[in-house]
Order: structure tokens, then C-alpha cells, then sequence
């Protein structure tokens, strides 16, 4: 019987061979595209099995990972948990991530190949390996004031460095608590989540920088003006009409130069400098205006601030926009911040910064330095300029402008004693029947703090009454440090 | 084949103690090595858990000294080993649980407890069956219980139906699946049938196409057999119990008569019925969708096990992620049907491929005995027990590898599971005492069954020892 025993033995070679090449096939050839399979949860867990840097404010941590003992290994947590969750975003094992953990992953989780030589020197001193810390530009105060001022409101503040393009306050409101989705609770972040999608309020979008857009109202006349100067056709004190109310052309429709059917003339004549009619936001000068510069002009000047254009700074910010091939009666609405004119705060913060200094917009950035545990520095600040739409001497004429409106017009309410400010309130149409959205665009210089400035209240009605207040709050918490 | 065991009389109790000795001490160091990768720390049973394993060893040295110490020193421990590493991967499993989930598995305990009668059992074996030959006269009996034990689970208040297959019963709240014991009894009553038959089947019959077909009067017990496995098929729904059943018929059947017709008879007559599961019966029809192609979105669903066993796998990689290291709790019965997902990821291909290779050398140490053993019963038995083994290992680990649709059947003294482990036990002393036969000096002055020519080459063997080893080699 030894050789049937022999094939029998030799079949017994064969199922094994079989396996052999069976289990090389799944742990060794296939595995790559296994790990890769969206159904495979165990990538998941080994994503969130990471030591996530921190995310640092002023010094302070608002975003770190603690080592836990359930499946996940580390839980995100937020401190204070809503005032930086437009910026930070969150990081849920359910729902994924948003804000800085999303744009910053690699960073943050020490992907990044920048972190090569950490991740290497972890593996060979044995050391649980950690993502770097990501300190933001954000003034502590600055951002607290900001979200003070907004409470109990819906609406978007940004503050910028004007020199550097730092970005030193982002709020939206109303905000939400990142721990709420960051934890490892299926059931308490789905219900957190279902709460956050359900709220009328959208608080898991970013209005500073990424949410429907507002139409800007009068604080697009800055960009009007600057056009206007830029075109060499004017100065600040050039008369340009400004009747009480303006047909617009080819329609029947009529424009009022203030809200509420307003039709006070913008001085006597139908007539006033530039300086006044952007002091008292007059609506057919400006319209007037836009016609007079064509579309062309405008559009230009308004890319030249920034837009059209996606920024990463790292968040992703949405392009604003004004209408294309707009006739003259679009042109003249759009000229006031109307129509089709759709804008976030960040980009108007944009236009007051580049008053502010010297023409020039630098680059919004929000980190500023991003480090390995151990402090050595990956790569640090660095301003960059974004563009000049205006040269010097007509941005000085631009400040002079803004400062008579805070200063005798309709933004006295922005004033802070002792420090320069300019800036432009601003009231939007959005839907009839509706209250407008309040604005104020503007900037206070105080020699040797500088700040930009853009607010929006929605539904908050007049620009002067309610975004100008909260305005004044952030570049006071800027200035006077 | 090289090897160290020859055919003169050596018994090797030494180096089967020393084999022993690392086997425990390997099995209870990863048991160790589980509990540091999950928390950092050493389990709190391990002195306990090492004691009873010194004390197993012990006891199986003890007995194989005394009732049979000629044995093969490495059978008893490769099974040692694999019993160990079995228990360790099992307390991964549980402690992932506790870690993950949160509710609390004590699986690896239950498994300790069922080593413990394993070993028993399987000493008993040693004691009581003084000589494998006994057996051969209670094969009727063997039969009637092996084929009661197949049909059990069809009993309306004992079945136990686990996911489409009603290949378990439940006593008193334990679960049981008497296919592991069955397979013992069926092995034991093929090999005395055969042995007895065997010259009448060898019996040329009608040629088709070449091969030698075998008379039609002895197509009988054939077709019993078949449509007993097809009853499993078709009732009991289990593929797997099916295949090994008519695997370990037609390879016994084969080794007896050394007619390949009976190879390839086997084979056409076990595709049939194969197919007609395959496309009629939903449970298996669902198996066999999902070993074709169970990560596409449509599949997924109802694959999920099957995808989830292999992302274990291609999540240990080469090298594995460490005992203790893995998520186990993340492959559904990664303590049982899936434990060689776990090991695989856990251990790494490494690892599974150890293991593989203890499985080889198992059932490689037991075709030996085949060889060596002196009557026909025994050879048919060793070789029997050998293969059943092996096809078992095949369609467990094929399952999960996607070589042959998933079946139910478990790894052997690997997976967590009373039933399963006790009756590896008792087929591990079985080779034991065969092994013991074979190589005993005495027992080739015993004229046993075998036939007339068996003891003629037999005493060949006996004058060439070399002879005898190229025979297996």
C-alpha cells in the first residue's frame, strides 16, 4: 500500500501548495488593495490610531489627541470647544473631518513628507510616533472678542493683519462643539449630528470663508472707488452725480440713492465729491459711477483684490464674484453691491486690509509655524504679497475716505478713541420682504497695530447699526493690546 | 525523506520530552506575548496557565513512556503546539473584545478547560486501546454510531442550526458538532471495511475510456457512502462535512485497493451534487457567490465575513502585528471558523505559514506510520486519520483564503471549541499508538492482518531500513 500512500501524500503537497499560494495571495500580493477597500474599517482605526499633533493658539492648545484605551486609540478633544471650530474644524471617527484637521491632515497626523526625517528618527528611537503641532495666527483676543460680539446672531467676523495677511480672528456664528462629533460615542455623535444638520442656523458651515456668500451691499462701493481712483479719471474730491433716485437704464425700475425708497440727493445739484458720496453710501452715485468706469473696470479691480479666486490659506476659501456680461442696469446694481455680487467676509477683510497698507493685499494665512515635538521648526511664517490694486497715494486718498465715514458718516458707530478708523457699512437686499444683511468693512491703524476688519450680521438690518458695533469690538481687542 | 527516526528500535523519549517542553513553552509564551501587545502587561493566569501546561506534558510524557514509548516524539508535540498557539490567538480574540468592544469573552479560558480533557481523553486513549487492532472489531459498531453522530444534528429537538449549516446540536445548552467525532468512528469502520474488502474491489471490472472501472457488484458500499454525503449535503446544508467525508472515503478507498478508477470516480461523483448545491440550495449558493467574488458592493453585504477574514489578513502582512497586536474582534468568529484570519494577522504570513507547515508535519508523521505499521487496518486507519486531517486544514483555511467556498468545518486544535479540540485529542492518541506499533521492535515479529505480501515486504523493510524510509520519501 506505499503508493497509494505515496499519491495520497502528494495530493495532501498539493492542497498545501494551495494554501501556501492562497495565503501569500491575501497577506502579501493582495493586501495593498484590501487596506485600500472602502469597506475595510481596520483603516479607519489605524487613521484615528495616531497621535495627532496639536493645534496651538497663542501658546494654548485648542486641538489635541489623548491616548484612550477603546478602539480608536486617541480622541480628539476641543478647548474651548465652539470658539475656534469654524477654524479647526472636527474629527470624527462617523462623519470624517473638516476645517484645519482636513486641509492640515498630513500635518497633523505626521504624513506629510516634510516629516520624513521625524517620522524616521521615531521608528528607530522606538517612539510612538506623533504628528507636528500647528500654531495659527489667530490673536486669542481678537477671536474671543469677535465671537462675543456675534453671540445669539448669525454672521461672520474676520480680522487680518494688514501687513503680514495674518489672520487674527475667523468666527462664524453660530458655532458648534467639535468634542460633540470628535467622540467615540456612536451614538452621542450621531445624535450631535443629526442635531447640527437639522438646525436652521447651519452651524457646520463657515461663513467667514466658505458658506452661501453674501452679497455685499454698499461695502462694495470700496472697490467701485478704488477703481475709480485707480483710473486716474478721478480723486476723492472729483464731483460725480448722485440724484435721489435713478432709473436704471433700459428698465423701469428705479433706484432709490438710500434704503427704504430714500431719495435724498447725495448733495445739492444731484451732486457731490467722491469722499461724500461714499461717506453718506450713495447708491446712484455709485451706480452712476460703475456705468461710467464699464464693467470691465470694475470686474479688474475686484479680481485684483482677490476675486475670482480660490484661496487655500490652508482652509479652502470660496472665489467671490460679481455677474458676467452685465448691462448697464446689472452693472449699476452690481456697483452697489447687488445683483450678482457674492462675497465672503475674508475677501472684504481683503479690500480694507489692502487700504490699510500701502495698496498692497498680502496673502491670508492662518498658520503660523508648524513644529515636530521636539520644537524644531518645519516651516514658519512667511508674508507674501497677494497683489496692489491701488497704488500708495490712492490708497492714502482710499483711508482718508473711510476715515470721514466712521469719522461724520454712516460708521460713526466703529469709532474708537484715539486710533484710526476707517471703514464702510453696509446694508444688502437679499430677498424681498426680508431684513437685509448688515456690513462694515474697515480697518484701525493705531501706529503700531494695524488691523482689518470685515463683519456680517445676517438679517441684522442696518450695516451701521449692528455689524459696526461688533467691528469695533474685534479691532479694539487688536489695537489696543 | 531525512529524518532522525529509523526504523530500528529507538524509542526518542528524550527528545520527545525536550520537544514537548518547547512546544509548552512557545504555546504559553505567546499567550504571554498577547497579553503585553493588548495592555502591556503580562495576563494575570499566566502562572496558572503555565502550570497546567507543564502538568499536560508531564502527563502525556508520562503515559507515552509507560503504554507506548516507541511513539513518534513529535506528533504529540506538534499538537502540543498547536494547541497553544490555538489558546494564545483565542485569548487575543477575547482580550480584544474586552478592549474594543467592551463586553467581555472567555473563550480562552473555555479552550484551557477543553485542552485539559483533550489531554485527558487522550491519555485515556493511550491506556485503554493497549493495541489499535482492538478497534477493528468494533467497526460495525463504529459505523452505527458514526453514522447516528452524522445524522444527529437532523434531529428536530437537538438541531442547532448555525447560519444555514445543521452541522451542530445542543445538549443541555452545550453546543456540539458531532462530525469531529463521527470522523473518528467513520475512519475507524473504512479502514476495517476496506481492509476486509479490499481484495474483492480491487477486482478489475468493465474498461471505459482507459480506466479500469471496478466490478458493479462492489459499487454497493460506494454508493452508500456517497448518498450519505449527499444526505449531509442536502440537509444538513454543509458543503465542507460533505467533502471531507467523501474525501476520507475515496482516499481510504484508494489506499486500499491502489486502483486510481476509484480516484476518479470519486471525483465525478462528487461534482453532481456539488453543483446541484451550488445552484439550488441558497445557503451554500450564497457561499459559493461569495468565495467568487465577495468584495464587489452587491456581495458585500452578505460576503461581509468572508471580506472581513481576508482584510485581517492582508492587515498582518509578512510579518504580522505582533501577538496581542491585531483587531480579531473586527472578523466575525475570529476565535473560531476565522481563527487563521487572526493568526494570519496577528502572526503574519510568517506565522500561518508555521502553523501550515506543523499541519504538514502532522499529517506527514502520520502517513509514516502508515508505512511503517505492520497490518493493513492500521496503515488504513494512520493513513485515513492523516488525510482527514489534512482535507480538513484544506477547507478550513481554502474557505477563508478563497481557494473553495466557505463550509463550517473548524481548524483542527486550533479553533476555539470543545467538540473539535477533544476529538483531535483522541485522533492524536490514536496516532500515537499506531506510531507506537510501527516503530515497536516487537511488533514486527507479530504477524498481523495484513495480507501475505504486506508482511513479505514488510520484513524487507525490516532488513533495509533505508528501503523502508525511500518508500516514503
Amino acid at each position: 500500500m506505499n503508493k497509494p500512500l505515496r499519491h495520497v501524500w502528494l495530493v495532501v503537497g498539493v492542497l498545501f501548495v494551495l494554501l501556501f499560494g492562497s495565503t501569500t495571495y491575501f497577506q502579501v500580493i493582495d493586501a495593498k488593495s484590501l487596506n485600500a477597500n472602502s469597506h475595510n474599517y481596520r483603516t479607519v482605526y489605524a487613521q484615528y490610531d495616531r497621535h495627532r499633533g496639536p493645534i496651538v493658539v497663542g501658546g494654548e492648545p485648542i486641538a489635541e489627541s489623548h491616548a484612550t484605551d477603546d478602539a480608536y486609540g486617541y480622541q480628539r478633544t476641543y478647548d474651548p470647544g465652539s470658539l475656534y471650530a469654524p477654524i479647526t474644524g472636527y474629527y470624527s471617527v462617523q462623519y470624517g473631518f473638516s476645517g484645519l484637521e482636513k486641509s492640515l491632515n498630513d500635518t497633523l497626523s505626521g504624513e506629510s513628507d516634510a516629516l520624513f526625517y521625524q517620522r524616521l528618527t521615531d521608528t528607530i528611537s522606538g517612539r510612538d510616533p506623533q504628528g507636528a503641532t500647528v500654531a495659527l495666527t489667530i490673536d486669542p483676543d481678537a477671536q474671543e472678542a469677535a465671537a462675543k460680539a456675534l453671540q445669539g446672531r448669525r454672521g461672520a467676523a474676520v480680522a487680518l493683519d494688514p501687513e503680514t495677511g495674518k489672520v487674527l480672528a475667523m468666527v462664524s456664528a453660530p458655532s458648534y462643539d467639535p468634542n460633540t462629533l470628535a467622540t467615540h460615542s456612536a451614538k452621542k455623535a450621531e445624535a450631535a449630528w443629526s442635531e447640527l444638520n437639522d438646525d436652521p442656523d447651519r452651524p457646520l458651515s463657515n461663513r467667514a470663508i466658505a458658506g452661501d456668500l453674501y452679497p455685499p451691499g454698499s461695502t462694495f462701493k470700496l472697490i467701485v472707488a478704488s477703481a475709480a481712483l485707480d483710473s486716474g479719471d478721478y480723486t476723492k474730491d472729483t464731483k460725480i452725480p448722485g440724484p435721489g433716485s435713478f432709473t436704471l437704464p433700459d428698465t423701469q425700475s428705479t433706484l432709490y440713492n438710500h434704503p427704504n425708497q430714500g431719495n435724498t440727493a447725495c448733495g445739492a445739484d444731484d451732486s457731490s465729491t467722491l469722499s461724500e458720496a461714499l461717506q453718506q453710501s450713495c447708491n446712484t452715485s455709485f451706480a452712476k459711477l460703475g456705468i461710467e468706469l464699464g464693467q470691465d473696470a470694475v470686474r479688474k479691480k475686484a479680481q485684483e483684490f482677490g476675486f475670482g479666486d480660490r484661496l487655500e490659506i490652508p482652509l479652502s476659501v470660496t472665489p467671490s464674484s460679481m455677474g458676467d456680461d452685465l448691462n448697464d442696469a446689472q452693472l449699476a446694481t452690481s456697483s452697489i453691491g447687488q445683483y450678482e455680487d457674492r462675497v465672503t467676509p475674508l475677501q472684504m477683510a481683503m479690500v480694507a486690509s489692502a487700504m490699510d497698507n500701502d495698496g498692497k493685499v498680502m496673502t491670508p494665512q492662518l498658520v503660523d509655524e508648524v513644529r515636530t515635538r521636539d520644537q524644531s521648526v518645519i516651516s514658519s511664517f512667511s508674508a507674501e504679497q497677494y497683489s496692489q490694486p491701488l497704488s500708495a497715494s490712492n490708497a492714502a486718498q482710499m483711508r482718508e475716505m473711510m476715515v470721514s465715514t466712521v469719522e461724520d458718516g454712516t460708521g460713526t458707530a466703529a469709532k474708537i478713541d484715539g486710533v484710526e478708523v476707517g471703514g464702510k457699512t453696509g446694508t444688502a437686499e437679499w430677498g424681498d420682504g426680508r431684513t437685509p444683511h448688515s456690513w462694515f468693512v474697515g480697518y484701525a491703524d493705531s501706529g503700531d497695530k494695524k488691523v482689518a476688519v470685515a463683519v456680517v450680521v445676517e438679517e441684522g438690518g442696518y450695516g451701521a447699526d449692528v455689524a459696526a458695533p461688533i467691528a469695533r469690538d474685534v479691532m479694539k481687542a487688536v489695537v489696543s493690546q | 525523506m531525512v529524518t532522525v527516526v529509523s526504523y530500528t528500535a529507538r524509542p526518542r523519549r528524550v527528545l520527545q520530552a525536550l520537544l514537548l517542553l518547547i512546544a509548552a513553552g512557545l504555546g504559553v509564551l505567546t499567550y504571554a506575548l498577547v497579553g503585553l501587545g493588548r495592555h502591556g502587561e503580562i495576563p494575570d493566569a499566566l502562572p496558572a496557565v503555565a502550570i497546567g501546561a507543564g502538568v499536560i506534558v508531564l502527563v502525556l510524557q508520562i503515559a507515552v513512556m509507560w503504554r507506548a514509548p516507541y511513539a513518534d516524539p513529535v506528533i504529540l508535540p506538534i499538537a502540543v503546539l498547536l494547541n497553544g498557539i490555538g489558546v494564545a490567538m483565542i485569548f487575543s480574540y477575547d482580550t480584544a473584545v474586552t478592549k474594543y468592544i467592551g463586553t467581555t469573552a472567555s473563550y480562552a479560558s473555555r479552550q484551557q478547560l477543553w485542552t485539559v480533557i483533550g489531554a485527558i481523553l487522550a491519555v485515556v486513549v493511550l491506556l485503554v486501546i493497549r493495541d489499535h487492532r482492538i478497534l477493528r472489531r468494533y467497526m460495525w459498531i463504529f459505523a452505527v454510531s458514526g453514522a447516528v453522530l452524522l445524522l444527529l444534528p437532523l434531529v428536530p429537538f437537538l438541531t442547532d442550526e448555525q447560519y444555514g449549516s445543521k452541522i451542530w446540536i445542543r445538549i443541555a445548552g452545550y453546543s456540539f458538532q458531532p462530525a469531529e467525532l463521527a470522523k473518528i468512528c467513520i475512519a475507524i469502520f473504512f479502514a476495517g471495511y476496506l481492509v476486509s474488502r479490499r481484495d474483492t474491489l480491487a477486482l478489475a471490472g468493465p474498461k471505459v475510456l482507459g480506466i479500469h472501472l471496478p466490478r458493479w457488484s462492489d459499487f454497493g458500499p460506494i454508493l452508500a457512502a456517497w448518498a450519505f454525503c449527499i444526505a449531509i449535503l442536502v440537509f444538513e446544508t454543509d458543503l465542507g462535512t460533505a467533502l471531507m467525508f467523501f474525501g476520507l472515503f475515496v482516499a481510504m478507498l484508494y489506499v486500499a485497493t491502489d486502483r486510481l478508477s476509484w480516484l476518479v470516480i470519486g471525483a465525478v461523483m462528487f461534482v453532481p451534487p456539488a453543483i446541484f448545491a451550488a445552484t439550488l440550495l441558497g445557503h451554500v449558493r450564497t457561499r459559493f457567490t461569495c468565495w467568487l467574488d465577495p468584495l464587489s458592493s452587491e456581495n458585500y453585504g452578505a460576503c461581509e465575513q468572508i471580506a472581513r477574514g481576508l482584510f485581517g489578513m492582508a492587515s498582518g502582512g509578512l510579518v504580522g502585528k505582533g501577538p496581542g497586536g491585531g483587531r480579531p474582534d473586527m472578523v466575525p468568529f475570529g476565535h473560531s471558523d476565522f481563527i487563521y484570519s487572526t493568526l494570519a494577522e496577528e502572526l503574519g504570513m510568517v506565522g500561518a505559514f508555521a502553523v501550515l507547515l506543523l499541519y504538514i508535519l502532522l499529517v506527514q508523521r502520520a502517513m509514516r506510520a502508515a508505512v511503517g505499521i505492520s497490518d493493513g487496518f492500521g496503515t488504513l486507519l494512520a493513513a485515513g486519520l492523516g488525510f482527514v486531517l489534512a482535507l480538513q486544514v484544506f477547507v478550513v483555511v481554502g474557505g477563508i483564503t478563497r481557494v473553495i467556498p466557505l463550509t463550517g468545518l473548524t481548524l483542527p486544535f486550533l479553533a476555539s471549541g470543545g467538540s473539535s479540540l477533544v476529538c483531535n485529542w483522541i485522533i492524536v492518541a490514536l496516532l500515537v499508538r499506531m506510531s507506537d506499533a510501527a516503530r515497536r521492535p516487537a511488533a514486527r515479529r507479530l504477524d498481523g492482518e495484513g495480507s501475505p505480501a504486506r508482511r513479505q515486504k514488510l520484513s524487507k523493510d525490516a532488513e533495509d531500513p533505508q528501503r523502508a524510509q525511500e518508500a516514503m520519501s
